[in-house]
């Protein structure tokens, strides 16, 4: 059964989980940021968009898949995070 | 017979050994459906935002009452149920595991299936708080956006559990082959908008 855990997508699931607890921290510590959490909401939208990606590329197999279907998964990720990032920052 | 293929001898549709091709996982038509659906989703975030900008204050008034840990923990069950559905697939493809994938994708349903449960926990604490989607404009974003993302929960946990007796079958056709992708593609779907949901409606703000 190890055999079969020991994968790219477990070392994947991790990094997630991983950085998911950061997200939590970022998120409910009030004192980061001071009276501002713009830079930690920053940081925490960042992460988001880091973790879509990782989903796309080893849960849902994008890395193996034709360049072009990549490269338009590639381009929602940016998209997002421009869109999220910018919203928040002239909100 | 000629599309029907042994899947413990073939991995993506190809025999164990040869140089690894591009494959799209699935059909093409359900990237169609996955970006389609990443879009509607994409729309919502960026009217939440703006809304979000408008009415600042009341934003970040009413996102201090959400439990901020229901949606951590809902995150990891979804990262979690996700593994399992990507451990079913690998298993599919090996002549070692393939016993195991109807039972792994099981597992991934049974994981999937306690997001449900916590949800309902936070709705009943949201109700019990007297907030609801006519309190005000945050919390009408607030279950407008977690309700059409749990309906796509509930659509994926129907699908692994169809997915579940599929693996079953001794021999899998490449449509059948394209099912099991396509379908666990739709459940990393339901994670992926949740890892942007739950930042977005419990942790950002301004101040």
């Amino acid at each position: 059964m190890s055999a079969l855990i020991r994968t790219n997508a477990t070392l994947v699931w991790l990094a997630l989980s991983g950085l998911t607890v950061v997200s939590w921290v970022l998120g409910t510590q009030r004192s980061l940021g001071g009276a501002n959490h713009v830079p930690a909401s920053v940081a925490i939208l960042v992460v988001a968009i880091f973790k879509v990606r990782l989903v796309g590329l080893y849960f849902m197999e994008l890395r193996e898949a034709p360049v072009t279907l990549r490269a338009v998964f590639e381009s929602y990720c940016i998209i997002l995070l421009g869109l999220l990032v910018g919203m928040l920052l002239l909100g | 017979m000629a599309d029907v293929i042994n899947a413990e001898r073939q991995v993506n549709g190809r025999p164990v050994g040869t140089p690894r091709v591009r494959h799209v996982p699935g059909e093409p038509g359900t990237w169609v459906l996955l970006f389609g659906d990443m879009a509607v989703f994409t729309v919502v975030f960026a009217v939440y935002l703006q809304a979000r900008g408008q009415r600042s204050d009341l934003f970040a008034e009413s996102q201090n009452a959400l439990n901020r840990n229901f949606g951590a923990v809902n995150t990891l069950v979804l990262l979690t149920s996700s593994l399992l559905v990507v451990l079913a697939g690998k298993a599919l493809r090996s002549d070692r595991w393939r016993h195991f994938a109807s039972r792994l994708m099981l597992s991934g349903a049974a994981v999937g299936a306690c997001f449900v449960v916590i949800k309902a926990f936070e709705y009943r604490e949201r109700v019990a708080e007297g907030d609801t989607p006519t309190t005000n404009e945050f919390f009408m974003y607030y279950f407008v956006l977690t309700g059409l993302h749990l309906v796509h929960v509930l659509a994926g946990l129907a699908i692994l559990l169809a997915l579940s007796r599929l693996v079953r079958m001794p021999e899998l056709t490449t449509t059948h082959i394209a099912f099991v992708e396509g379908g666990s593609c739709f459940w990393h779907l339901v994670d992926l908008l949740w890892i942007v949901i739950f930042p977005l409606l419990f942790l950002v703000r301004r101040s």
